[in-house]
């Protein structure tokens, strides 16, 4: 449908070629990453890891759909505020622990996936991501309007961390860090594993051509609407780890300035490459904390980035390296 | 006083107006959309900035130069469309060989630079401009007042909506738009000067834009964010039409201004949702939109 992802990767010749090699540097990634994760709480201030890793995920989860399924979607920001309303309200109003609360949350984004995903799948391109912007906007008023639910204009305020599992405090930064940074790595592995399992490869097929995926056989919709569910319930996930982490969930999140955050961050890291959201999402993060004293500069600084990369750097810094040294990543 | 269905006729009607007027606006840009999404094959993002350009055009002009609303009405679409020539030539032009959707996050990004610098120079607060000296007042119509600039902001859109209809549909101009439209190749071999034809067209529906951006500034303030939820709103409206028919843009956004003035009468808070509720039925019905063609 789309040569948006696929004009980032090398041509299948060069991945069959490096297939071996190219595992065994994703490995090596996967192993330099844990690593990187034990030691960041000691070098960095956690919290911001936190809001850097949440937000890789969400970029990762948003790539699922735009790399691999090849599907633009403008609306994403639904999935991950509604799941941030939802476990930051079940986690202060219903007392659940915190990790019933964000199962329940990434839950209910992939519910919200399943239908928006099979109503914007019956259209193609630029209708998909207008539609699903729509949905998102409906989903962004219907949290404006129901402040019994959302708090309105203030969001769900002071939510607490409480215990995991009921026995462990949560209440620490480092504490939590370990579990936000468990909930990334199982993000992060379970994407990677869904992008290489044979339901991954139909999805790629699809995008790059579907009339032909559907003449071999396969019902394409139905793979749409199963990566599209898998990439709401990520985000979700990704936002109710949010809620927890920041104690708040509030209408930013589910506006439609977030969905265009997530589409820059992994624009910047790389599209349809495995790891590129990740660098997208710590570049987009650290730039916003530099510049958050500039007010309305970060839209402006945003918008140009935007641009440039369209313009000059659509592989992304992600999908560069990997041109670089012609392998996958 | 009677009453219609258990709503006081001044109330009716007066949403029923207010309806009108943003089905104008809808009009107006998904007619500018569809324009240019023939051409360019993008969706322009960028569209609910213009609008919000065209309005702070005419406030410039007023406060800074003097140029009065009539002039204005003119200049801003001018000079709002000169800006989009040059978008077009410097940024569009050299992305149109990629995926149509970079034209999307390219028009993305333009939106929030012009927003983002509107805000920072003119606070997010609102400016207000006055309404025309000879457009003030209303008629008491018997059943509703109707105030005259009001009425004014529907004849006016109106106008331009079949303006535009006939020089697309009936004109030779139009034919050649349309057959560009249609086969940009062949119409180039057939010499006519298709990237010349492409520029003047995203000129020219940024250029309506801005003329509804007028048209909007003596009744809402003028306000750096008036066109971003706005133009979310007429991608609805555009995925509900389809954008296959020009008649087509301008129907549905009449008639979805009407339904959501209703809406405010009878259901209020459904008023915000309910074109997004009409894509969804749409989608539902005839994906392909009430006046489109199955892709």
């Amino acid at each position: 449908m789309t040569d948006l992802a696929s004009s980032a990767t090398p041509s299948a010749a060069v991945v069959a070629e490096t297939d071996d090699s190219a595992a065994r540097l994703h490995r090596n990634l996967f192993i330099a990453i844990a690593v990187l994760l034990a030691i960041a709480p000691f070098v960095a201030y956690p919290v911001f890891v936190m809001k850097v890793l949440c937000f890789a995920l969400f970029a990762l989860a948003f790539n699922l759909l735009l790399g691999y399924g090849g599907l633009l979607s403008f609306g994403h920001a639904a999935y991950f505020g509604m799941a941030s309303y939802v476990s930051a309200y079940t986690a202060k109003n219903w007392g659940l622990t915190p990790e019933l609360a964000i199962l329940l949350g990434t839950a209910v984004a992939a519910a919200l996936g399943l239908v928006f995903g099979a109503l914007a799948i019956r259209r193609q391109g630029i209708y998909f991501a207008m539609i699903t912007l729509a949905l998102a906007q409906m989903a962004f008023f219907f949290s404006l309007q129901t402040p019994r639910f959302t708090g309105g204009e203030d969001g769900i305020q002071a939510v607490p961390r409480g215990k995991l599992f009921g026995l462990i405090s949560l209440a620490d930064d480092r504490a939590l860090y370990w579990l936000v940074a468990a909930i990334f790595m199982g993000g992060l592995l379970l994407i990677y594993r869904i992008i290489h399992s044979p339901f991954g490869q139909v999805c790629k097929a699809i995008r790059d051509n579907e009339p032909r995926a559907i003449s071999l056989g396969y019902r394409a919709s139905q793979y749409k609407l199963a990566v599209f569910v898998l990439s709401a319930g990520l985000a979700g996930l990704a936002g109710a780890t949010k809620a927890i982490v920041f104690q708040l969930a509030s209408l930013t999140d589910v506006y439609w300035t977030m969905s265009g955050e997530v589409v820059l961050m992994t624009l910047v890291g790389g599209l349809g490459t495995v790891f590129g959201p990740i660098v997208g999402a710590a570049v987009i993060v650290a730039m916003q904390n530099y510049l958050a004293g500039l007010g309305s500069w970060v839209l402006v600084v945003q918008g140009v980035i935007f641009v440039a990369c369209v313009l000059l750097f659509r592989e992304g810094i992600v999908g560069v390296i990997s041109k670089w040294i012609k392998k996958p990543l | 006083m009677f009453e219609l269905l258990g709503v006081p006729p001044q109330a009716l009607f007066g949403q029923v107006l207010l309806g009108l007027i943003n089905g104008s606006f809808y009009a107006i840009l998904s007619l500018g959309l569809a324009v240019i999404f023939g051409l360019l094959n993008i969706i322009n993002f960028a569209h609910g900035a213009q609008y919000m350009m065209g309005a702070f055009v005419a406030w410039m002009c007023l406060n800074y130069l003097g140029i009065n609303y009539w002039a204005a009405l003119v200049v801003a679409p001018i000079l709002v469309g000169a800006t989009g020539i040059v978008i077009e030539r410097l940024l569009l032009a050299r992305i149109a060989k990629y995926d149509h959707l970079y034209g999307l996050l390219l028009t993305f990004g333009l939106a929030l630079i012009i927003q983002g610098l509107f805000r920072n120079y003119y606070g997010s607060s609102g400016l207000p401009y006055g309404i025309p000296p000879q457009l003030t007042g209303g008629q008491n119509l018997g059943f509703m007042f109707l105030p005259t600039y009001r009425g004014w902001v529907v004849v006016a859109s109106l106008i331009v909506c079949l303006a535009t209809w006939f020089m697309i549909e009936k004109t030779k101009l139009g034919s050649y738009l349309r057959a560009a439209t249609e086969n940009p190749t062949l119409t180039q071999a057939f010499g006519i000067n298709v990237p010349l034809l492409v520029t003047l067209t995203y000129g020219f529906g940024v250029a309506l834009a801005a003329f509804a951006g007028v048209l909007a500034a003596p009744i809402y303030a003028v306000n750096p964010n008036m066109g971003a939820d706005l133009i979310i709103v007429v991608f609805a409206v555009v995925v509900i039409g389809g954008m296959g028919s020009i008649m087509g843009a301008i129907v549905t956004g009449f008639s979805l201004g009407l339904i959501e003035g209703l809406t405010k009468v009878f259901y209020p808070e459904a008023s915000s949702t309910v074109i997004f509720i009409i894509m969804v039925l749409v989608l539902l019905v005839k994906p392909a939109g009430l006046f489109g063609r199955a892709a």
